[in-house]
């Protein structure tokens, strides 16, 4: 760490390099295109994580955070400009492929405009939509923005903004060229899992271009979050990925507690663990199940959901529901086990192997699953750590981007587990993986389960939470990627700024790069293997 | 083995009696269309029900279990609730195609029945060429499925309609290869000609390897043909909604849904005609006595009972098979099915020739 600050230090002499939660390097626009240069290839800081649009009031700007996919370090940059009539700062989607999703969506919620872009659309909200919501000075007026009864509006057209002779010029670029045949899979489609569209350019069978329009279960959860207290918005992270609801609680609470300072109990730990690794079974067992439904072999589908059913009977004796948990919390969980917590998890344990091998019989051997698996929508490493494609999809092309690893939390580090990789990137490898990882979770489940250790489940925690002033980053493995959160606190009782890095919408953006070329049945199941959850992406 | 034709027989003797010739015929077309009509309908009712109770089965589910003794009833409900549903009227299609698209398709599986030998003698038209009658109203199908897809005016079903057309032309030549196998062995194209030859052995035995690996080709062919699963890529609902119908509602949807059923019983009806005997019993050459308890089974129990039996086969593949894509599809159809079934024909002629068969 102190190595890289040295030498930002000294090849960028203007930049302000500090050590807080992160190391942080603030720099200006003008060179923040040549320090990404030098970030991406000398310290190999290959992995954008998020961009963290904000509204500092007397600037605008973005936090890159960026992570090495060698030395697992994590930086910050921070950019802005104090123009807020007009923001602009420079592109950095030439460097890493994920930034033009990232872009839009600061672009959407901020209004800054990224010079160099090649496609300056709204992510979320409708092309007509006034006003940027995540701006501290949005006017949110509902007059401003009715809910319209027409049909949705929309523009074959994209802006880009290119520099020409030291200014910057508006260009408009077709999505489509004129003759393509534009299909539309979605909004309303078996396959998308969710309210997603895939504007697909066809020819014939093979398809030629996907434009993904998002942002149908767009809720604007990180602009709801600045308006609650810091336990309300802890309800928020059951409703994006919902099957990743107790990771997704877990890291917001691990963010909470590290910036408020809370200690929490070893029961508490492990029950939380527990329950991720839980989460992460059922969460596979569907994906399993929805996937081969996709390929047309329904039956599977009732096989994993026998023992999701399982696993929610567990969760619902514990936590009361079966869906939206509500249950870590900060200081903890918001109840203890329930008494049979301990024997329905051994009984899971039981029937799992026999199930996996079941899986296996059916589908992963069956000679038409194969062929439609193997090779289809083959994802490089090297694609996967630009497209910031993480989780399983991520390791499926032989990147090791397992949080639990990578920046062990909570107790995984003392855990016994493997990080499953695979070489073949394709959807086949992306399936297993997954199999595999439910191995791997019941792994840990039986280190765990015979050693809950005794003690309070919840600690005492100020009624009113304060969070000190400043900028926190915490990154955590939900069960379909790296699920990162950033939080701005001004001290108060409620985060002035929260931002929630998915991981569905780096998998949703690397759609249209893995499925040129291939079949429309392809598109399915490349899609499918993917395994994107659209409130997660829509947020 | 009781002769059905007795009955029939009877019936025309005493309507000639009562009617001039040219009433008697036409009354008892009357009949007979009346009679199939009916059969028609009670055999989709019980193939919807038949279905849902063998996936459910697979499944790991019970199926439809509420609506009259062991669910009997449900697909009379479905039936009544499809009959009272609109037909929605859409704007930019062409009219007349699209409400003549339903008819074509159940027009082509109904007049495939008029071949299919239900009993002893209980048989609509039995003549020379009545396999080849068949392969020919079956393949009126496709034309009603490629014009539902084109005159809905909509992306999906085109996109369906053309799957669905590749697809039921290029495996409509192995069913055929096969029907012409089985043909070369019986030495007749007529269907009571085909059972009879078949009363000593059913030829899937008497036929042998030829024999078996026609009925092979022909179940993978014949489960395309109907566009079921793992073939069923006109209506692959994960990724074209419902395919070529996906703009029907109403009865004209249900004819689709109904002719989807009798092509799947069509198709094991004659899986049963070409390999199974039809309607002929189990007969064991020597066998006396056994042979003649199985006589005493109607022959009808025998056809039925068989068409259901291969209906299950095909059923099996849908709920355990992941569907194809259509490159794998046709590239089954064409590299493999074609040139193995065409091999086989010449296999089942030497065969044929130099007497080997049983």
């Amino acid at each position: 760490m102190a190595n890289i600050q040295e030498k930002i230090a000294k090849l960028y002499p203007e930049a302000v390099v500090e050590q807080a939660d992160t190391l942080t390097i603030t720099i200006d626009d003008a060179r923040w295109h040549n320090l990404a240069q030098t970030l991406r290839d000398d310290f190999s800081m290959d992995y954008l994580v998020t961009i963290v649009g904000m509204d500092w009031k007397e600037s605008l700007g973005c936090i890159y955070y960026l992570m090495s996919s060698k030395t697992n370090e994590i930086i910050a940059v921070k950019v802005s400009t104090t123009d807020r009539e007009r923001p602009m700062l420079h592109s950095v989607a030439d460097l890493w492929r994920v930034a033009c999703l990232y872009e839009r969506e600061v672009y959407d919620f901020f209004g800054i405009i990224f010079i160099g872009n090649p496609d300056m659309r709204r992510l979320f909200l409708n092309i007509d939509w006034k006003g940027y919501p995540l701006r501290k000075d949005y006017d949110e007026d509902p007059a401003l923005n009715p809910v319209s009864i027409e049909n949705e509006r929309q523009s074959d057209l994209t802006d880009t903004w290119v520099e020409e002779n030291g200014k910057v010029v508006k260009k408009e670029v077709q999505v489509f060229a004129p003759e393509d045949f534009v299909v539309n899979i979605g909004p309303q489609h078996p396959a998308t899992h969710g309210v997603l569209r895939f504007r697909t350019a066809v020819d014939g069978e093979e398809i030629k271009k996907i434009d993904v329009y998002m942002g149908y279960i767009h809720r604007g959860v990180e602009k709801l979050c600045e308006s609650l207290t810091y336990p309300q918005t802890l309800h928020y992270m059951d409703r994006l990925d919902y099957f990743s609801a107790h990771n997704y609680h877990h890291g917001l609470c691990l963010l909470f507690e590290r910036a408020a300072g809370i200690e929490i109990s070893r029961r508490a730990q492990v029950i939380r663990v527990m329950m991720d690794e839980l989460s992460r079974i059922a969460s596979h067992c569907l994906f399993i199940g929805t996937y081969c439904m996709d390929l047309g072999a329904t039956t599977m589908l009732f096989y994993t959901l026998r023992v999701r059913e399982q696993i929610l009977d567990i969760m619902e004796k514990t936590c009361g529901a079966r869906m939206t948990f509500n249950y870590d919390c900060i200081g903890g969980v918001m109840q203890d086990l329930a008494p049979d917590f301990v024997q329905d998890v051994k009984a899971l344990l039981a029937v799992l192997p026999e199930n996996i091998k079941e899986y296996n019989k059916i589908f992963t051997g069956n000679v038409i699953a194969r062929k439609r698996m193997e090779g289809v929508g083959v994802l490089t490493r090297e694609d996967a750590i630009s497209y910031a494609v993480t989780g399983p999809s991520g390791r499926a092309s032989g990147w090791a981007c397992d949080m639990r690893k990578l920046k062990p939390y909570s107790i995984y580090s003392e855990l016994d587990f493997n990080e499953v990789t695979a070489t073949e990137g394709d959807s086949m490898a992306r399936f297993k993986v997954r199999l595999l990882e439910i191995e791997e979770s019941a792994k840990i489940l039986a280190q765990l389960v015979d050693n809950i250790p005794e003690g309070e489940y919840c600690v005492k925690v100020p009624k009113v939470l304060k969070i000190p002033a400043g900028q926190y980053f915490e990154i955590v493995e939900g069960c379909r990627g790296a699920f990162a959160l950033y939080l701005e606190s001004d001290g108060t009782t409620k985060p002035y700024r929260l931002k929630i890095a998915p991981p569905c919408l780096t998998l949703a953006g690397v759609v249209d790069h893995i499925t040129r070329g291939t079949k429309i049945a392809d598109l399915i199941t490349i899609g499918g293997s993917l395994d994107y959850i659209v409130p997660d992406m829509d947020r | 083995m009781q002769d059905l034709s007795a009955i029939t027989n009877w019936i025309h003797s005493f309507l000639s009696s009562l009617m001039p010739g040219w009433l008697t015929t036409t009354v008892e077309c009357v009949l007979i269309g009346v009679g199939l009509l009916l059969v028609y309908s009670l055999l989709a009712l019980f193939y919807i029900y038949y279905e849902r109770k063998f996936c459910a089965a697979i499944q790991c589910r019970i199926g439809p279990n509420r609506v009259g003794p062991l669910g009997l009833l449900q697909s009379v409900a479905d039936m009544f609730k499809i009959l009272i549903k609109e037909l929605i009227e859409l704007k930019h299609i062409d009219r007349f195609l699209f409400a003549l698209a339903p008819y074509l398709v159940i027009i082509a599986s109904m007049l495939a029945f008029a071949v299919l030998p239900w009993g002893n003698g209980l048989q609509v038209i039995d003549f020379n060429i009545g396999i080849f009658f068949l392969i020919a109203v079956s393949s009126i199908g496709v034309l009603g499925i490629l014009l539902a897809g084109w005159s809905s005016n909509n992306k999906f079903t085109l996109i369906g309609a053309l799957r669905s057309g590749a697809q039921m032309v290029s495996y409509e030549l192995s069913i055929g290869l096969s029907v012409l196998t089985m043909v070369c062995l019986a030495g007749t194209a007529s269907v009571g000609g085909i059972i009879e030859a078949q009363s000593d052995m059913w030829f899937i035995f008497k036929g042998h390897i030829p024999a078996l690996i026609a009925f092979v080709i022909y179940m993978i062919a014949g489960t395309a043909e109907t566009n079921r699963g793992p073939f069923d890529l006109p209506e692959a609902e994960s990724e074209l909604t419902a395919g070529y119908h996906t703009e029907y509602s109403g009865i004209h949807f249900g004819f689709f849904y109904l002719a989807e059923y009798l092509n799947l019983f069509v198709i094991s009806g004659v899986a049963a005609l070409l390999f199974f005997g039809g309607w002929m019993p189990f007969h064991v050459p020597g066998w006396e006595s056994f042979n003649h308890i199985m006589d005493y089974i109607p022959s009808v129990v025998w056809f039925l009972g068989k068409a259901f039996v291969l209906s299950a086969v095909i059923m099996w593949f849908k709920w355990t098979y992941p569907r194809l894509r259509i490159d794998m599809l046709l590239a089954l159809e064409w590299k493999y099915l074609l040139p193995i079934g065409l091999f086989n024909l010449a296999l089942m002629a030497c065969i044929i020739v130099f007497n080997l068969h049983f």
